[in-house]
């Protein structure tokens, strides 16, 4: 078919719509695919769209990307390690303030994020009202209102994807700015980072997960690297 | 430089309050591009709800609030259960007379009549009139605390305690599973997932007095604690002990959990979200029927299925004689010694034996021994109970001593199963065994000795 290929990963809270979402877009054409080195599987899917095919993960459904337990280190990893060319954060509308956490940690990590606000129709009886726009500016990604379950805002979200992949939305999103104190201690050791790992994971994150003692984010680097014969 | 040694490096630059402010930081960004992205058309319509968790999880009343409540749930199950345990047990003493008379109608030996009226039958009724109607008056009610959204608010107060000792705060839900059940609240741990923490909560669980050990403790308090008192101060006084009794339990867990964190499970607590669900008007008779009905009716079937055997045992035990005496008094004799070192006696270690399988066994078991020897065979009545016990020798630190003991020793049989399931690992298994025995002999020796040291006995 010569269809060029992007693989779109999916997060979100437990019991946002992720996997509903993931359904609605896929149908039936989902399989449960394994990942280089990894016992964990995912169910996947693909959807046609411009001559292109989206490959759609599923990502368990995790309440924030610091290595709690396994699901938030398959979530994380996955994230950082196979670089996905466009991840969907599914965000519940009714409770925004809560799922914004792991938005926001995602952007951390990866540059071509989707904010979808899902479950739009409930908001919205609830007299929830959510300025897309105002928040697409303070995020600097594309946020879009969908309701997976009455398949409504596909097409826009599609259309969104082809344009980032394609090059035609260029994300620039939101870096959190910690305190004075934090932000120093981070550059410190930043500079250092990115010489040993290059620019395969955002350094920037990496530093940060290092003063708050992630060990196994460390061990699961290195793992990376030796797999790819690069370290 | 390699990333470990820049790891270990960075390690020097970080501190513990790191972790919370980042979480802080990322929380309050949230919180901003809310205020900015997200407007509500109608007034935010669950006031209700953040005025409620302004009381039950303020930092004042937070703490009290919850100890009421718990007096309240332990007080409506000890003055409601009194009546009907008592009827319960004239009706199957009233029972027992017929049997009596149909197994002598029958001629039936005298061996087999023992085994089945003395053994099995009062063994089992002992267990059901005792344990009946607690557990269908404290299932039903807990349950309705947990619909109305109360139980995360506790988890949400108890986090901070349970951060201190590097716990985690969901521990507090599986402790108030384990009031129900500590086999089941074994399992409930699965909420947890960090395994540093679930094996915290796994390994002290136990320290939750199940339904099985309600019994015992109920029966002791208001027969010893609240000796000198009558009618509704009765049932305060001996509420009064079960919360203190309970409290014990909890600071044992904080104790165990802040040594286990600093030696075998050493880490730092991770942080987690706790949906705290609004209020909500629980589905009365559903709920009650539901727990009352299904809960309270599995696990008495479980303590009957485990007691009836049990009971046939002990009383085989007590009428098989090696030499003059029985097997059961060998026994006793043998552990009387050990016994008496913790204020007890060897019937009460032979009865914590033989309970393994289930708790709820311990205290029928201590009766049938006690009554192979004795020259009382009829317990018809609360008055005739402290009798038996103070026949023995039994004093308020014999009881108060076997409350503890109750309270704090080895998990029953089948939570012991659970945790194996659990951890897959025999070592963790075996701690959770060894490490509440230590404190049941540590605490109730301390306790004897001290006693009879300052001749307070």
């Amino acid at each position: 078919m010569g269809n060029e290929y992007y693989r779109i990963a999916l997060v979100g809270n437990p019991n946002t719509g992720k996997s509903t979402l993931f359904n609605a877009l896929t149908g039936l054409r989902q399989h449960t695919g394994n990942w280089a080195g990894k016992t964990v599987s995912l169910a996947q899917g693909s959807v046609d769209f411009k001559n292109k095919t989206f490959q759609l993960i599923d990502l368990p459904g995790t309440y924030s990307l610091f290595s709690n337990s396994k699901d938030e280190e398959v979530a994380r990893n996955y994230i950082a390690f196979e670089k996905p060319d466009v991840t969907l954060v599914v965000l519940d509308a009714t409770s925004l303030e809560r799922n914004f956490n792991l938005a926001l940690q995602v952007m951390e990590m990866t540059t071509n994020v989707i904010i979808c606000i899902n479950l739009i129709d409930i908001a919205e009886k609830q007299g929830i009202e959510i300025h897309e726009k105002r928040l697409m500016n303070l995020m600097g990604v594309p946020v879009l209102k969908i309701s997976a379950r009455n398949k409504l805002g596909f097409p826009m979200l599609l259309d969104t994807i082809d344009r980032i992949v394609n090059g035609d939305i260029k994300c620039q999103s939101f870096q959190l700015k910690y305190p004075e104190e934090i932000e120093k201690k981070i550059l410190k050791i930043e500079q250092q980072i990115h010489e040993i790992i290059g620019d395969t994971v955002s350094a920037r994150w990496v530093a940060l997960r290092i003063l708050d003692g992630d060990e196994s984010l460390i061990n699961e680097i290195t793992k990376q690297f030796k797999l790819r014969g690069d370290y | 430089m390699s990333l470990e040694q820049l790891y270990t490096e960075a390690q020097k630059l970080s501190t513990k309050q790191i972790r919370d402010d980042i979480v802080q930081h990322l929380y309050e960004t949230s919180y901003q591009l809310c205020q900015e992205g997200v407007s509500y058309k109608k007034a935010k319509k669950d006031t209700k709800t953040e005025k409620l968790d302004a009381i039950f999880t303020s930092p004042i009343f937070g703490f009290p609030i919850m100890i009421i409540m718990l007096g309240i749930v332990f007080y409506i199950t000890i003055a409601g259960a009194n009546v009907p345990s008592t009827l319960l047990a004239d009706f199957f003493g009233w029972l027992e007379k017929y049997l009596t008379a149909l197994f002598s109608f029958l001629h039936t030996p005298n061996w087999l009549y023992g085994m089945l009226v003395l053994g099995l039958y009062r063994g089992t009724t002992w267990v059901i009139s005792v344990m009946l109607p607690p557990m269908a008056i404290f299932f039903p009610t807990f349950a309705l605390l947990e619909n109305y959204g109360y139980l995360p608010r506790v988890a949400f107060n108890m986090d901070r305690l349970f951060k201190k000792v590097g716990a985690h705060g969901k521990q507090s839900l599986t402790m108030a599973m384990g009031f129900g059940c500590n086999a089941a609240a074994v399992i409930s741990t699965r909420i947890i997932e960090s395994p540093r923490e679930r094996m915290l909560a796994i390994l002290t669980n136990n320290f939750v007095p199940c339904n099985g050990r309600w019994g015992t403790l109920i029966v002791f308090a208001s027969l010893f604690m609240a000796a000198g008192f009558t009618g509704g101060i009765k049932s305060l006084v001996t509420t009064g002990v079960l919360v203190g009794i309970v409290l014990f339990g909890v600071i044992v867990t904080f104790f165990v959990s802040w040594v286990l964190s600093k030696t075998l499970l050493s880490g730092i607590p991770t942080h987690y979200t706790l949906e705290l669900p609004p209020y909500r008007k629980p589905k009365i008779f559903d709920t009650v029927i539901r727990s009352s009905v299904t809960k309270s009716w599995s696990v008495l079937v479980r303590a009957v299925k485990v007691a009836a055997p049990a009971a046939v045992l002990t009383w085989v035990f007590a009428n098989i004689n090696i030499g003059d005496t029985s097997i059961l008094q060998h026994a006793v004799q043998f552990l009387d010694p050990f016994g008496k070192l913790l204020g007890l006696d060897g019937y009460i270690m032979i009865a914590f034996i033989l309970g393994l399988p289930a708790n709820e066994i311990v205290l029928p078991i201590l009766l049938m021994g006690y009554l192979s020897t004795g020259s009382l065979t009829e317990v018809d009545s609360m008055i005739d109970l402290k009798n038996i016990f103070i026949a023995h020798g039994w004093t308020w630190l014999t009881a108060l001593n076997m409350m503890l003991f109750s309270l704090l020793h080895y998990p029953c049989g089948t939570t012991l199963v659970n945790i194996y399931k659990e951890t897959k690992s025999k070592k963790w298994t075996f701690l959770a065994f060894i490490i509440p025995t230590v404190i049941a002999i540590l605490i109730p020796f301390i306790i004897a000795q001290t006693v009879r040291f300052f001749g307070w006995m």
